[in-house]
């Protein structure tokens, strides 16, 4: 991908993500990101360079321009109101301990 | 491999005039031993100097394929090339993963390469040393494996989220390195007289060199301050450069070989070993360019992506062609 003559780098291949299932039973989880020709090409490689140790059964690759991401200036709007919301979570209702399996 | 505490170079950082606010938070955060992930706000600073030590931490493994890659054709026995060739494929995969890293504070893998290409970038010197001898092969995995895991394993805590996580996998991968290495002395210092010769010459040749992959001294070292604070770095050169000393020469006197320093001592009131002078003339001569492969080492990377040129053009045309899909039969699932 670099240019010997000096001149200006040329453009990259596209970046994808890439996602590994590491064992049947188990969500896909992010595991980094690779450039590649194609979508095959990154299965290829993300084969290469994320499960040379058997880490995974499946992998997903997926154009980093198409994910949509929250911005993290919005995470006050976005996470905050949960946090008074602490009803939510068993541990908030008081049972007296004689009282069994609830 | 391999990381490199090559902080006399570069700027130094300028601690931002982008107003306090978000630089107090940004601290306060950092104090708070919260990651720092890539669409956070960070002063530029922080962003230049991760890209200079990541990009130079990932090239550092890229040019490290050569001097052991070498080797390949001529290891000894099937067992010790498959395992060299496992080995030097990973440090391809750890340089991979750096790249990624430094791409997500905003420059491309292709300016990166472009950097190293053109001599403008900087690798760890160790690998602008040869490898001459099988033996090589043992001490490189022994001691600059061994002395890369030191620097590499507390930067698992730095504060830059996508540069902890490439280094958590590439330490993961280290150990074995090093244990092919130390395996690799072990069979030869215990082997015949010339074995065990060449094992001493290796060792004679890669202990110095070793031993400056820390870096400069303390007292030397411009970056280390800033750097701790924004806990890109957890130890100073000097620190490392110790723990590592401490470690190898029980390893070395249980190999049987002699370590290349007459001043060489236990030293009792401070229960570490303690070396003699470094020659840091060495060091930023072949940081300078001047080591024996140098000159090698780059035209070897310039070569090889000449070469491949027409591969990755093929490949576009290819995706071009095919809208960038992949043809059927590989689905998600
Ligand atoms: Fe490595
Ligand atoms: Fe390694």
């Amino acid at each position: 991908m670099g240019d010997p003559s000096g001149g200006a780098a040329p453009a990259d291949w596209p970046l994808y993500e890439v996602f590994i299932r590491s064992r049947s039973g188990l969500e896909h989880k992010h595991v980094g990101s690779l450039h590649a020709a194609d979508a095959r090409m990154a299965v290829e490689h993300a084969r290469d360079v994320y499960t040379r140790r058997q880490e995974g059964v499946s992998i997903w690759v997926v154009r980093s321009a198409d994910i949509v991401a929250s911005d993290p200036a919005d995470a006050e709007a976005l996470f905050e109101p949960a946090r008074d919301k602490v009803y939510r979570h068993p541990t908030f209702y008081a049972i007296p301990d004689e009282v069994k399996n609830l | 491999m391999y990381t490199q505490a090559l902080d006399t170079h570069g700027r130094e950082p300028v601690p931002a005039a982008e107003g306090a606010g978000p630089a107090a938070r940004f601290q306060a955060r950092i104090d708070a031993d919260e990651k720092i992930e890539p669409k956070d706000w960070m002063p530029e600073a922080y962003r230049q100097t991760l890209i200079r030590q990541i990009s130079q931490h990932a090239h550092s493994e890229i040019v490290g394929m050569l001097p052991e890659g070498n080797w390949i054709t001529r290891a000894p026995t099937l067992r010790r090339k498959a395992v060299l060739i496992a080995k030097v494929q990973d440090e391809g995969g750890h340089g991979m993963y750096l790249y990624s890293a430094a791409e997500t504070l905003g420059v491309s893998r292709a300016q990166l390469i472009e950097q190293l290409l053109s001599g403008a970038a900087k690798y760890s010197s160790i690998f602008n040393y040869p490898t001459l001898t099988w033996a090589d092969v043992g001490a490189i995995g022994w001691l600059v494996d061994g002395a890369a895991i030191m620097n590499q394993i507390p930067i698992c805590r730095c504060s830059y989220g996508p540069y902890a996580r490439a280094m958590v996998r590439i330490c993961k991968e280290e150990s074995f390195h090093q244990r092919q290495g130390f395996e690799i002395m072990l069979t030869l210092a215990q082997g015949s007289a010339a074995q065990h010769a060449m094992a001493q010459d290796a060792l004679n040749r890669w202990w110095w060199p070793s031993i400056m992959m820390f870096g400069p001294s303390d007292g030397d070292s411009r970056h280390t301050a800033q750097s701790m604070a924004w806990k890109i770095k957890r130890f100073s050169n000097d620190e490392l450069r110790q723990k590592f000393i401490d470690v190898t020469v029980p390893q070395a006197q249980f190999l049987g070989l002699t370590i290349p320093d007459p001043r060489l001592r236990w030293d009792e009131a401070t229960q570490h070993f303690q070396i003699g002078p470094i020659d840091w003339s060495e060091f930023y001569a072949v940081l300078k360019g001047n080591g024996p492969c140098n000159r090698e080492r780059l035209e070897a990377r310039r070569a090889a992506d000449a070469a491949g040129a027409w591969v990755r053009e093929a490949a576009a045309a290819y995706a071009a062609k095919h809208g960038g899909r992949a043809p059927a039969g590989a689905s998600h699932g």
